[in-house]
């Protein structure tokens, strides 16, 4: 099976690091602004990504529900990426996962918030619903 | 962006086997949360990228370098990882000195074979003989045998 998993490229760093380079240079690359990247930038890119890896997974086991140490599940992570200031940034891609019902009612309350608003005189997009 | 996000992804077996290799022997990654953590894997080279990407800029540079990730790790709060990625820019940049020294090692020792090409060849000759004289042994011993 073709490994590259070891992150073989022309300069082959396999000991350094394990995720490909060239696929982290795409992903460096799908960024607007940047023109360049030098060869360093990206070896230390890759390897951050790894150490972020390792921190998140490890983050989120600890952090996890308790319940259960025996595994990591996607709401470990997205109760971490909620309460991690570090992790904020992850906050809109790892949502916690709520009861459809739940998000309905939420949805109804804020509507009934905006409603009340209104008698204030603002002008909402409700009204024009109502 | 044009990429899709499935296109900017990380390679499944790599992430699962950092996953691992960080957790406690015996623990359980659901499919869901590997899953996840390689789209967050995606997000935080993103973010490192536009991070390192403004240092650059303020330094008047269209490449971007070492330092200016660093500097993105520093403004991101990812201070803890700045030491290690210190040693693996050491050890990187040592790797490369090695290898440009066996590199132009290797053209020295190619200007001298040119040179000493005949000598060589005759070396190889005697080789050659060597052997022949070798399976001459044997096959006497063979026939001892018989």
């Amino acid at each position: 099976m073709a490994d590259a998993a070891v992150g073989k490229d022309k300069c082959g760093e396999q000991r350094l690091v394990s995720l490909p380079l060239s696929r982290i240079r795409v992903i460096m690359k799908s960024s607007p602004e940047v023109s360049s990247i030098n060869q360093e930038a990206l070896v230390l890119t890759a390897k951050a990504t790894e150490l972020f890896v390792q921190y998140l997974a490890t983050c989120s086991y600890r952090h996890g529900s308790g319940k259960t140490k025996k595994a990591l599940t996607y709401s470990d992570l997205a109760s971490t990426a909620e309460d991690s200031e570090t992790l904020q940034f992850l906050s809109d891609i790892l949502p916690k996962k709520i009861l459809a019902s739940k998000y309905l009612k939420m949805l109804k309350e804020k509507r009934e918030e905006e409603e009340e608003e209104d008698d204030d005189g603002e002008s909402d997009i409700g009204e024009v619903l109502a | 962006m044009a990429e899709r996000p499935e296109d900017l992804n990380l390679p499944n077996a790599v992430i699962t086997r950092i996953i691992k290799e960080a957790l406690p022997d015996g623990v359980n990654i659901s499919k869901e949360a590997r899953s996840a953590i390689s789209r967050a894997a995606s997000v935080f080279v993103l973010y490192a990228t536009s991070c390192a990407n403004n240092f650059a800029m303020k330094g008047k540079r269209k490449t971007l370098n070492a330092s200016d990730v660093l500097s993105a790790m520093e403004e991101m709060e990812f201070q803890r990882f700045i030491s290690p990625l210190k040693e693996a820019l050491e050890a990187y940049r040592r790797e490369q000195k090695g290898k440009k020294e066996a590199s132009e090692q290797k053209k020295k020792d190619k200007d001298k074979k040119t040179d000493s090409e005949e000598q060589d060849k005759s070396r190889e000759e005697d080789d050659e003989d060597e052997e022949r004289l070798e399976e001459e042994e044997q096959n006497e011993e063979e026939e001892v045998d018989n």
